[in-house]
């Protein structure tokens, strides 16, 4: 690992890897407890409605997603507040037709092929300086929203109608929350890709959840799973030279089956209700 | 005493086109300890949301303390029906009492240390205060209960609103539960929603029975009208199969024996 340091893609590969965990710890943990990973996989899906939007037009590619992201976050975000219980199939509409917009724009393109895989995976070895530092300033944003708003986000994720009664603006923090997921989303992606984007949003938090006494101790140890992750997977990555996304991922996977192994094998550590996994 | 803290005038609600209040009309004094009883789906809950601003009405005119709920659901203490949302929830104890001291004015999102002194008194009330550093899944129902009516209390309310507050109490648990809600009342008006009659019947001060129309009456005692109104038949009708079945004829009329 500290060979291959000496390169400086892989200094940014690194870093850009470092951030995004630090940025998926945050939102990862307000994902599952705000029961929102569907709709943060439609976020990611349609993103690439945006791509290709930015392909056709020929505008920079952050121009066209961070445009169309959020628009499309805070319209599935719409329908979730007002008819609940139809809001997945909804948001199964908006991730296709935004996936489909994507495509149909790139054929439409002329004489460009964006690689597909790339937007799949991302292309971590490739991240450029720039980006960075871009990420570098979403994460800063994060943190002062949450720290801001930390008591109101815990109240809201806990009991939405205790919340609103004690005068939290329950709608508005919801919509901030949905617009920075979609902007994380969209700037992750292009670092280390849509399959990528999931797994580190939910895996880490899932399995620190059960040993956090509270959403800040689950955002720090679900920020340091992800990076202990992400730093294994380049490594493997780097070793046997094969996807470093893909590497990510299978590292993340391991850790969840082992977390799970752990729960059954010593239950008393964990603090999931029990019977959780059987429902 | 009797200046109303709560006037609804001809409050109708329905949800997906069916009716769940009807030109619903109420006041209720301050000081009052009302008992909302009727069956369920009758609309007691909804109730409770509408005056909690919580729900918009379809039409009609909700006052409480003499302005529109959202203005005021910040003096209106709640203890939900559902204490088992988000078991797995990583939050502690005194963090979910905690939550009653937020407040729409309060800018930077931190909790003084009166807060917690204060959070702490209030689950020493419910005889919670060992519990606090646990996590919210490790307890047990009634023991989340009073979590909830700690942090209830904690936004020292004018008005306390409890929705089937008693559900997962043992029968002793229930009416020390009770006895406590007595003592609150001294200083708080309360409204209880219950469709269990029996050991609210001895400590309420008025009754509203809610079957989509309300029904306010201003003493304690149930009346065949009552029934009638929660069951849809006379007293007769329904004592032999439901009111074996609820334990509640029996109960009630121990209690007006004794008074």
């Amino acid at each position: 690992m500290i060979e291959a340091l000496q390169f400086e893609f892989m200094q940014n590969a690194l870093m850009a890897g470092l951030l995004a965990s630090l940025i998926c710890g945050i939102m990862g943990t307000l994902v599952i407890v705000n029961r929102i990973v569907f709709l943060s996989g439609g976020i990611a899906h349609a993103a690439y409605g945006g791509i290709g939007l930015a392909f056709f037009f020929g505008w920079p590619y952050l121009v066209g997603t961070i445009g169309f992201s959020p628009i499309m976050a805070l319209l599935m975000a719409a329908v979730t507040l007002k008819a609940k219980h139809r809001s997945d199939t909804i948001i199964g509409v908006l991730w296709a037709v935004g996936m489909a917009i994507g495509i149909i724009l790139i054929d439409l393109s002329p004489g460009y092929n964006v690689d597909l895989m790339s937007y799949l995976f991302g292309s971590i070895l490739t991240v450029p300086d720039s980006d960075i530092w871009l990420m570098l300033g979403i994460a800063v944003t994060i943190n002062c929203v949450v720290t801001n708003f930390y008591t109101d986000y815990l109240a809201l994720s806990y009991d939405e109608e205790f919340a609103q009664i004690r005068g939290v603006h329950v709608k508005a923090l919801y919509f901030l929350l949905i617009a920075l997921l979609a902007v994380s989303v969209v700037m992750i992606i292009r670092m280390v890709g849509l399959i990528l984007v999931i797994a580190l949003l939910t895996i880490p938090p899932y399995i620190v959840e059960k040993y956090s006494t509270s959403l800040i101790k689950m955002m720090i140890f679900s920020s340091m799973l992800s990076a202990i992750f992400t730093v294994c997977g380049l490594w493997i990555s780097f070793t046997f030279n094969i996807t470093s996304g893909a590497a990510i991922i299978l590292v993340a996977g391991t850790g969840f089956v082992v977390s799970l192994a752990m729960e059954r094998i010593l239950p008393k550590i964990s603090r999931r209700a029990p019977g959780m996994l059987e429902e | 005493m009797s200046q109303s803290i709560i006037k609804i005038r001809d409050l109708n609600f329905s949800y997906n086109g069916q009716h769940v209040l009807r030109d619903v009309d109420l006041e209720v004094a301050a000081g009052d300890f009302m008992a909302m009883i009727g069956p369920n789906g009758g609309g007691k809950t909804t109730l409770l949301k509408l005056m909690l601003g919580l729900l918009p009405a379809d039409r009609g005119r909700i006052l409480i303390l003499g302005k529109p709920p959202k203005e005021v659901s910040h003096r209106i203490g709640y203890v939900p029906q559902d204490v088992h949302i988000n078991k797995d929830f990583p939050v502690s104890v005194l963090d979910v009492v905690l939550m009653g001291k937020l407040s729409p004015r309060r800018g930077w999102s931190r909790h003084s240390k009166n807060d917690r002194v204060s959070a702490f008194q209030a689950l020493e009330k419910v005889e919670m205060a060992d519990f606090y550093e646990r996590r919210i899944g490790e307890l047990s129902g009634g023991q989340l209960q009073r979590v909830f009516v700690a942090r209830a209390l904690v936004t020292e309310p004018d008005l306390l609103f409890l929705d089937e507050p008693t559900a997962s109490i043992d029968t002793k648990g229930q009416r020390e539960f009770y006895v406590l809600l007595k003592q609150l009342n001294q200083t708080i008006t309360i409204i209880v929603v219950s469709h269990d009659l029996m050991v609210v019947s001895g400590y309420v001060k008025s009754v509203a029975c809610v079957n989509q129309r309300l029904h306010y009456h201003g003493h304690a005692e149930l009346t065949g009208e009552m029934i009638e109104l929660m069951y849809h038949c006379t007293a007769e009708e329904v004592c032999p199969v439901e009111m074996i079945a609820h334990g509640v004829p029996h109960r009630v009329l121990h209690t007006h024996e004794k008074e």
